[in-house]
């Protein structure tokens, strides 16, 4: 029983990551149908600014959450700085071009971002400075660590954050406007524009706070890790039904525990003819199955209020 | 796993397009020297880059040196020179290098230095004829496809895995061990050699799990070791996935004991792992460069040289001057004259005595098992040895 919850602590912790970075992917499809591919790029740079404030600040003996926090909001500027450079440099111009025009762009950004980064910081995998003591609980059989506590509780935060920002806020309804239908919204005063910017700031600010969260949770960064951790999110967004809120938290969640789950029980189920890393196969069969029978995602619906 | 497969299948037709038979004859440069182009194939760019500047710096001071010496071949006055290569630690980029040093007629190839390159590109080297030595890729299944152009001056993953499985028995005493591997050839190779030995030695293997050469997350994984409660675990793969394992392996509060292959047994294992790395055990082809035979001399020289020594230098070294001793008994630098009597060196290098068995395999290789103690890797226990 233990290791049960053991799978699922640690599967909801992997989660709350994906979902985190899934927003940014959902919003910004929600808003202007683009996939946005850089997206795992810019979570990247996040933690690899975060790991150099960071390791500049230990290396002066600095040590405990403090630490942290200065390393995500030294990363939130850079990240929404970033965010909002691709989005005038890389998509504005496409806005009116056929939608696959974006797309490509799209990746193209992510293959300079990974290049640029491994200028920057080499090609290395870098260590993340052990700054936190990092107890931990016991409940119930398992272990819980106090980064996986603080995972969760800062992207539960961030999540309701977002949610209220978006149903409760002028801008949040601007920018559901302009989800809906964009010209009609221009021409009821709405800056489809800037909304669409302040999208992007949005995704990449939360980009930029799970890059670090997941720098400090492994231990580790490296260009090539926004590539991986992206298609992931994505694959969240998607199975949550991409363009809702909710979709994408949950969607995070549930992949996060299956792909743990998975790698926790398929070889012993199978008297280890399937191995653990077959938890990759059982994630994305598990989206095939969803888009089967719900195209639209878990809690997406056709048409319906997007953002 | 389909993913695999399709790298694999489009590299074998690759192999197929690219490997029409060449014939070999060195390029003569002035009628009174003969230059003889020795290649070196190393990831040069990428997160092994300098793993691969120190193979070739090893390969460039052994030509170096023999060119010192003057050597004079089959009655001509020769010139080795070196063409060095990228290969990225890619297969595939492997091949298209192997290709290159077949068309430019090279004399023998010291490389590469994965065994994820060195095998797809050994199957080039034998259709060209052309004797290639690797001096770290440690794969069996390298000199074991039958050709009878591969060589290599390390122990193999059978002498690495085998010693390990035996040692975790004998000297560390454990009664159970938990496998993993990331899935590569180099490291699900060594895990599985090393699963059999351990059996063998009469310790239990209560599982063996893979992950992936890109992986970062080994929670899923752990969790299930740690319900099983092995004494020790093993790992084949890389350091850059072993330092973050080492850690999530103590912040699940597993307390077994860690062991990993050459891949983990670096510095770059001691600052991933932090604090969390110490006491475990990694294990080197070879002895420690002071205990070589010549070690102590090989590292003032190339310290001097080109300053601290990785890992592979000394077997480049080996390799190259291993070649040109073949070439001085064959008198000849053309491939075919000459391989004949590499296969029957007899050779002091600086790493060991090098003769090679029927397969091409290094005779009577050692290990040397190293533990983590106060943040610095120390060598424990040098094992194998006898023919």
């Amino acid at each position: 029983m233990d290791i049960f919850l053991q799978q699922v602590i640690n599967g909801l912790v992997q989660g709350s990551l994906y979902a985190l970075v899934a927003l940014g992917y959902t919003m910004v499809y929600g808003i202007i149908e683009l996939v946005n591919f850089a997206h795992g790029e810019v979570v990247m740079v996040g933690a690899l600014v975060g790991l150099s404030v960071i390791e500049r600040m230990a290396a002066r003996g600095d040590t405990g959450w403090g630490v942290i926090a200065i390393g995500v909001l030294v990363a939130i500027p850079s990240c929404m700085a970033l965010g909002l450079g691709i989005e005038r440099i890389a998509y504005r111009p496409l806005r009116k071009a056929p939608r696959l025009a974006p797309l490509i762009s799209a990746i193209g950004v992510s293959i300079a971002l990974q290049q640029l980064a491994a200028l920057i910081w080499g090609r290395n995998y870098l260590h993340y400075p052990d700054v936190l003591a990092n107890p931990q609980f016991h409940i119930g059989g398992a272990v819980i660590t106090q980064v996986q506590l603080v995972i969760l509780g800062i992207t539960g935060i961030l999540m309701l954050g977002t949610w209220v920002i978006v149903q409760k806020t002028a801008l949040g309804r601007a920018m559901r406007a302009s989800a809906q239908n964009p010209s009609v919204a221009g021409l009821m005063g709405v800056n489809v524009d800037r909304i669409i910017a302040s999208t992007f700031l949005m995704g990449s600010g939360l980009a930029a706070v799970a890059g670090v969260l997941v720098g400090t949770y492994y231990g580790v960064g490296n260009h090539t890790m926004g590539f991986m951790l992206g298609l992931k999110a994505f694959t969240a967004a998607v199975l949550g039904g991409i363009g809702s809120l909710w979709g994408a938290m949950l969607g995070g969640l549930l992949l996060g525990v299956i792909e743990n789950l998975g790698a926790g029980y398929l070889s012993s189920l199978t008297n280890g003819a399937i191995g653990s890393n077959y938890s990759d196969v059982l994630a994305f069969l598990m989206l095939i199955g969803v888009l089967i029978f719900r195209p639209s995602g878990l809690m997406g619906e056709r048409g319906s209020e997007k953002v | 796993m389909p993913r695999l497969l399709t790298p694999i299948v489009l590299s074998l037709i690759t192999i197929g397009l690219v490997s029409c038979g060449k014939s070999t004859e060195p390029s003569s440069a002035s009628p009174g020297t003969l230059t003889v182009l020795i290649g070196a194939s190393n990831p040069m760019t990428g997160p092994q880059a300098h793993l691969g500047k120190d193979n070739e710096n090893g390969t460039r001071m052994a030509i170096e040196d023999a060119n010192a010496q003057g050597l004079t071949i089959g009655g001509q006055k020769v010139k080795f020179e070196l063409v060095s290569e990228d290969d990225s630690a890619d297969p595939k980029t492997g091949t298209i290098v192997a290709q290159k040093f077949a068309d430019q007629k090279v004399s023998g190839v010291i490389g590469h230095l994965n065994s994820g390159t060195t095998i797809p590109a050994s199957r080039i080297y034998s259709e060209a004829g052309i004797p290639q030595i690797s001096p770290s890729a440690t794969n069996p299944k390298y000199t074991h496809q039958g050709f009878k152009t591969a060589f290599r001056v390390i122990p193999n993953d059978t002498q690495q895995g085998g010693e390990l499985g035996r040692y975790v028995a004998s000297k560390i005493g454990a009664k159970t061990v938990a496998v993993m591997d990331d899935s590569t050839q180099y490291g699900q190779g060594l895990a599985n050699q090393f699963e059999e030995a351990a059996k063998a030695a009469g310790v239990t293997v209560l599982t063996h799990e893979h992950t992936d050469d890109k992986a970062t997350d080994f929670q899923a994984i752990l969790t299930n070791i740690k319900a099983k409660k092995p004494d020790i675990i093993f790992y084949g793969g890389m350091d850059a996935q072993s330092g973050p394992m080492m850690k999530q392996i103590r912040s699940l509060g597993i307390q077994a004991k860690f062991l990993t292959g050459d891949g983990g047994c670096s510095t770059e294992f001691l600052t991933l792992a932090g604090a969390a790395g110490e006491g475990a055990y990694c294990s080197l082809p070879g002895m420690p460069i002071e205990k070589m035979p010549k070690g102590e001399d090989f590292k003032k020289r190339f310290n001097a040289k080109y300053g601290e020594i990785q890992d592979y230098s000394p077997y480049c070294y080996d390799a190259v001057m291993v070649m040109i001793d073949a070439m001085k008994r064959a008198d000849s630098t053309v491939p075919s004259k000459y391989l004949p009597e590499l296969a029957k060196s007899n050779y002091d290098g600086v790493t060991a005595h090098i003769s090679f068995d029927e397969n091409g395999d290094l005779k009577g290789g050692v290990i040397t098992v190293y533990k983590l103690l106060s943040g610095k890797w120390v060598p424990q226990d040098t094992l194998g040895g006898k023919p």
